[in-house]
């Protein structure tokens, strides 16, 4: 079937009410299709003509907020981000993120990722906590040094990754592909000096040992924040941590103020013409 | 208790070393037709008749070289099995028990095979 | 916080199998440990076996005839295959874990080139020296003897 002669299309839904089901359930809904429509898109027109009391989280619709992350077809993906037309056949196979609890239809209980998010000290730590609180300047850093972690700072903290995790599938104490890729965010930002405080969480069995490198995280990811690369690139840091290989670099400082004089040879701004 | 941190070290060591000496031993024992290293099985045949057993066996290489193996190979397998259970989140005085159970059949495997290898030394040098 | 009432919902051990997108990593990594626990089993028992050449040769001959037969020997092979595997993908796994032949952190511009494809290569090349070895192993045990 080719995606012009669509004209509808069927969502097959896995619902639970904790106040009504003892165990999810799948219900199937049948909605026109419209050019263009997302995952999101039809969810909305099943909860207006078929099934109002269907629940999920959405926000921005656009792929930056990370509230739509759900199981569609067999993968976890951002409902917003997904064509309808993409999945190929006239059936849209909705379920919630896998590995988290759930709280009612599509809704997943995230709380846990986040915990062990918290748990890694996601911000940046310096002695000099005045200087954060109360800024005298900005903190000197170059362009290749942004460029070491700025790939990582992408992420939306959807939970795809975690949906897709085989470790985080049956390991509870496991931090996940999210928390660990942020641990490695903030390691490699040169205006942190965290790296002994997180490694006491990183060293142990919340650390990055037990991924295996399946992948999958960085396949689902919707913003291509790539957390198996940085994993990987973390648990070099700690091996070289460990054999004391580690060159420990000082948090980058504050920058110098520019002395207010301007240099010979940048030209003075032309006169104003308003 | 050494945290993963070191152990996962020591285990992609051993794993680096595993590489060197088994697939020496195997080339000996499985690949002898193919890569054939008229040395290590002086007797002919199969690698595994006594005659070529205890040729192989005089050389102060064969103890040495084994006891490295055995050790690696214990460690990297048996901290391999105890990765594999403790992922599927046991209680926490299972795990406890399953790290003594792996530490004591990896312990007493070593003593075993260490054994087996000076013995078979000395026993190839009188023959 | 709100007590909820919520299902569990964790894959458990199917998401060793699949549970995001059945990529070729993923399975790699499930063999991986297949292999691992049959050459591990095939281990413990061997160091048991191969003791016997400290005994002498009577003791020796014995352990050899109880191991030999059809059985045994495909058995062997299968240990062959998975070490054959193991040790290919194994030496994959450990550049891989430690930072190597992943690339380096890069602007992420849609369609992603994850560090999945950057290493796709050399997942080729471990695979292609499994294959010389099985070849290998498939000439000595079935063909040469």
């Amino acid at each position: 079937m080719s995606a012009k002669s669509l004209t509808e299309v069927t969502y097959r839904i896995r619902r639970f009410n904790p106040e009504r089901d003892s165990a999810p359930h799948w219900e199937e809904y049948r909605i026109p299709y419209t050019p263009g429509m997302t995952v999101l898109d039809g969810l909305w027109k099943v909860k207006e003509l078929r099934a109002p009391d269907l629940a999920w989280r959405s926000s921005c619709r656009m792929g930056v907020c990370g509230s739509c992350g759900m199981l569609v077809n067999g993968m976890a993906r951002l409902a917003c981000n997904t064509q309808v037309t993409d999945l190929g056949g006239d059936t849209v196979v909705v379920a919630p993120l896998p590995n988290f609890d759930i709280i009612r239809d599509l809704v997943p209980e995230l709380a846990p990722m986040f915990d062990n998010h918290r748990a890694l000290q996601p911000y940046v730590i310096r002695e000099d906590a005045r200087e954060l609180g109360e800024p005298t300047g900005e903190f000197a850093q170059s362009a290749h040094e942004l460029e070491q972690y700025l790939q990582f700072s992408y992420c939306i903290k959807c939970g795809c990754c975690m949906a897709a995790c085989p470790t985080y599938a049956t390991d509870a104490l496991y931090s996940g592909p999210m928390p660990l890729g942020q641990a490695h965010r903030y390691n490699t930002d040169t205006r942190d000096g965290g790296f002994a405080a997180r490694r006491e969480v990183l060293a142990g069995e919340a650390g990055p040992w037990r991924c295996h490198y399946a992948g999958e995280c960085s396949r689902v990811c919707p913003k291509g924040v790539d957390p198996a690369k940085a994993i990987q690139l973390m648990k070099r840091e700690l091996v070289l941590d460990y054999l004391r290989l580690r060159k420990a670099k000082c948090p980058a400082k504050v920058a110098a103020k520019p002395s207010g004089v301007r240099r010979p040879e940048i030209p003075d701004a032309p006169a104003p013409t308003v | 208790m050494m945290r993963d941190q070191k152990l996962w070290t020591w285990h992609l060591a051993a794993g680096a070393v595993i590489l060197v000496f088994l697939g020496l031993h195997m080339t000996i024992m499985h690949l002898d037709k193919v890569v054939s290293v008229a040395s290590l099985n002086p007797a002919g045949g199969h690698p595994i008749d006594w005659n070529n057993v205890v040729a192989r066996g005089k050389s102060v290489l064969f103890p040495l070289t084994y006891v490295v193996l055995l050790g690696a190979a214990l460690f990297h397998g048996l901290y391999g099995v105890r990765n594999i259970l403790f992922e599927l989140d046991p209680a926490h005085w299972l795990k406890r028990t399953i790290s003594a159970v792996l530490l004591l059949v990896g312990v007493g495997l070593f003593v075993v095979g260490t054994w087996a290898a000076i013995a078979g030394f000395s026993l190839a040098r009188a023959i | 916080m709100l007590e909820t009432r919520a299902h569990p919902n964790r894959l458990g051990i199917w998401g060793w199998l699949g549970g995001g997108r059945w990529g070729a990593e993923r399975y790699l990594y499930t063999l991986h440990r297949l292999t691992g626990l049959g050459l591990v089993t095939y281990f413990l028992l061997h160091i048991v076996v191969t003791s016997s050449r400290a005994l002498g040769q009577e003791a020796w001959q014995q352990a050899m005839t109880a191991v030999t037969g059809p059985l045994f020997k495909v058995g062997e092979f299968l240990v062959f295959l998975a070490f054959a595997f193991h040790a290919a993908n194994g030496i994959r796994l450990g550049l891989i874990e430690l930072g190597f032949g992943v690339g380096g952190p890069i602007e992420p511009v849609y369609p992603y080139r994850t560090s999945l494809d950057v290493q796709r290569p050399l997942a080729v090349i471990a695979l292609l020296l499994a294959a010389v070895l099985v070849v290998m192993g498939t000439l000595n045990f079935w063909v040469l003897d």
